[in-house]
């Protein structure tokens, strides 16, 4: 039972546009199993069709080609069955609710009795470490706050998997770094599958299993790289030298196959620790 | 905890008015009112009919003779302020024990009632309009544009004929009022209900939320800014719509009877017209502010909140 993959992706093809205008292939011929309790990183170029893929993971949104299977059903009978936790880059959080009902709001929707809510988002917010803002409304949160609600909120009711679309992608480097730490510290606890978009090729490393490398146009999975680094990891992790050499694994990998000098240069202005990384394997 | 609460607040999202802020709008409200008034007296200070004591009867000495003689400013047109004001004690009719504040009072309540009644159908009768149509864009195609036609018939044309069907009475003016109010609430609402985040309804699909959850959940509590801007134009407009039905409807008991009365007597007593208008014009802030009110205590804790 272990061993049967929670996602697998076979021949997954996207492409977008009507019959009537030009199409665009966003994804071509994605082969692609997550095993349980897996943390996997999907990262690419702009444009690789990386979140499309985890939108597809989801269900949000439907290959053109292929199969999807979830927890060995398909992709829309999963998402019925409220299997998928989503993390978007924005928190999305209603403003109109307190932290605490933010959190509350898929158990709500999901009929889950008062008492568990209840007991579900005070323990969900004491995970992220906001035990003490239940009653405070969204805009009195910094984002990094309002980002542990979200997350918080998608764990709430104990999905299967974590989809995760770039949800640090708008903080500043110092927030993001101890957001990676927290998003470990609660996937070893809760022991959740978690499949996760970035651009961030330190972000990649430091958090994942596997890390899936994606070109552009049209989007294909060229490599995927374990990351043998030993867990538990901390910030002294992101020191090591077998850390730098898996950065730098990544790195090469999407430059061989990053497609145009333009995504190249996004990538690299997405990780501040490319000299540094360097200057320690050379 | 207070004070780290206020370090992490955004700067520039402060929730709506303050303490100060309110105090601010009280001043601003108090001197434009003053303003108004030494307007009102210095045009009849300088042009005005000469001046005689409060509630003086013609004839009496006079105290004071402007330099000129504006049309606009005599005491026909333009009573003196205190003479409005000592209009709301007198009798509202020859002989009559009722004065004309009572009477008022009377009059304004039996059209608030009916507009306040009008004003819940209306708002209602938009709301669920407003959900069909956001949930069928063919309904939305077929309806909207005889929605929009409705408003465009007169009131003072309509109300003769609803009251014609239904009768005097305050159920007419009940229609009359829900005919003006569910328009904005409508019209509003068709936006409203599809103002919500698209993200956030990607999180209600991911949750598999049914259409009601979502209904509920996020498109009714996203729309709510709007629904309030709709409900505080509908208020003062039922309002007005149900004096000015009232009127034509041949309606006795409301404001709009009153005012068409104190219309034919101006001549021998300008004043209490002046007196109706006040009235009218309190009724309509009173249920605005009811309205605001509402909005304040539902919206709470939202940033962005429109200050109005």
């Amino acid at each position: 039972m272990n061993d049967q993959p929670v996602v697998r992706l076979t021949g997954v093809d996207k492409v977008f546009g009507r019959a009537d205008a030009p199409k665009t292939t966003a994804l071509e011929g994605i082969d692609l199993d997550i095993r349980r309790g897996e943390f996997v990183s999907l990262i690419g170029p702009s444009g690789c069709g990386k979140s499309t893929l985890l939108r597809i993971i989801g269900d949000l949104t439907s290959p053109t080609r292929g199969d999807v299977v979830v927890n060995g059903k398909p992709a829309e009978r999963a998402r019925r069955d409220r299997d998928y936790g989503m993390v978007f880059q924005a928190p999305v959080l209603f403003d109109w609710r307190t932290v605490e009902d933010n959190v509350k709001l898929p158990l709500e929707i999901q009929g889950a009795g008062g008492a568990r809510r209840e007991q579900r988002a005070k323990e969900m917010l004491e995970l992220v470490e906001l035990g003490d803002f239940l009653k405070h409304y969204p805009y009195q949160l910094s984002g990094g706050m309002q980002q542990r609600v979200a997350i918080a909120r998608a764990l709430a009711f104990e999905p299967a998997i974590l989809l995760m679309d770039e949800p640090f992608g708008a903080l500043d480097e110092m927030t993001r770094e101890r957001m990676n730490s927290e998003v470990l510290r609660i996937w070893e606890r809760t022991g959740t599958t978690v499949v996760f978009v970035t651009h961030s090729i330190p972000e990649a490393v430091f958090l994942s299993s596997r890390v899936v490398v994606m070109s552009a146009r049209p989007g294909r999975i060229t490599k995927v790289i374990d990351v043998d680094l030993p867990r538990p990891r901390s910030d002294d992790t992101r020191e090591t030298r077998r850390y730098f050499e898996l950065v730098t694994e990544v790195r090469e990998a999407l430059r061989r196959h990053g497609g145009t000098g333009d995504d190249d240069d996004e990538l690299s202005l997405a990780s501040p620790d490319r000299t540094m990384a360097e200057g320690a394997v050379g | 905890m207070a004070t780290a609460v206020a370090a992490i607040r955004p700067a520039g999202r402060q929730p709506r008015a303050d303490a100060g802020d309110r105090r601010r709008s009280i001043v601003a409200f108090t001197v434009f009112v003053i303003g108004l008034l030494v307007v009102w007296e210095g045009v009849k200070f300088i042009g005005g009919t000469p001046w005689r004591a409060p509630g003086a009867l013609p004839g009496s000495p006079v105290l004071w003779n402007p330099p000129f003689r504006f049309p606009f400013a005599t005491d026909l047109t333009l009573p003196h302020v205190w003479n409005i004001f000592l209009a709301f004690g007198q009798p509202w009719q020859r002989g009559s024990e009722t004065n004309v504040a009572e009477y008022l009072f009377g009059a304004a309540l039996f059209t608030w009632r009916a507009s306040a009644i009008g004003f819940a159908l209306g708002a209602f009768l938009g709301l669920v309009l407003a959900t069909i149509f956001v949930h069928s864009r063919l309904l939305e195609r077929a309806f909207v544009p005889y929605v929009i036609a409705s408003q465009t018939v007169p009131i003072v044309a309509l109300a003769p004929l609803i009251v014609f069907a239904f009768g005097a009475s305050v159920f007419s003016v009940v229609i009359i009022a829900t005919y003006l109010t569910f328009f904005p609430v409508t019209i509003a609402m068709i936006r409203g209900l599809r103002s919500f985040d698209p993200r956030a309804m990607e999180l209600m699909r991911s949750y598999a939320a049914s259409p009601a959850a979502i209904y509920w959940k996020l498109r009714l509590p996203a729309s709510l800014p709007y629904l309030f801007t709709a409900l505080k134009i509908s208020a003062t407009a039922g309002i007005v719509g149900a004096i000015i039905g009232e009127g034509p409807g041949g309606i006795q008991e409301g404001l709009g009877r009153v005012i068409i009365t104190f219309n034919q007597y101006y001549i021998t007593g300008p004043e209490k017209l002046w007196a109706a208008i006040i009235a009218t014009a309190i009724l309509g802030i009173t249920f605005y502010l009811i309205v605001r009110a509402a909005e304040i205590l539902v919206l709470r804790g939202r940033s962005g909140t429109a200050e109005t």
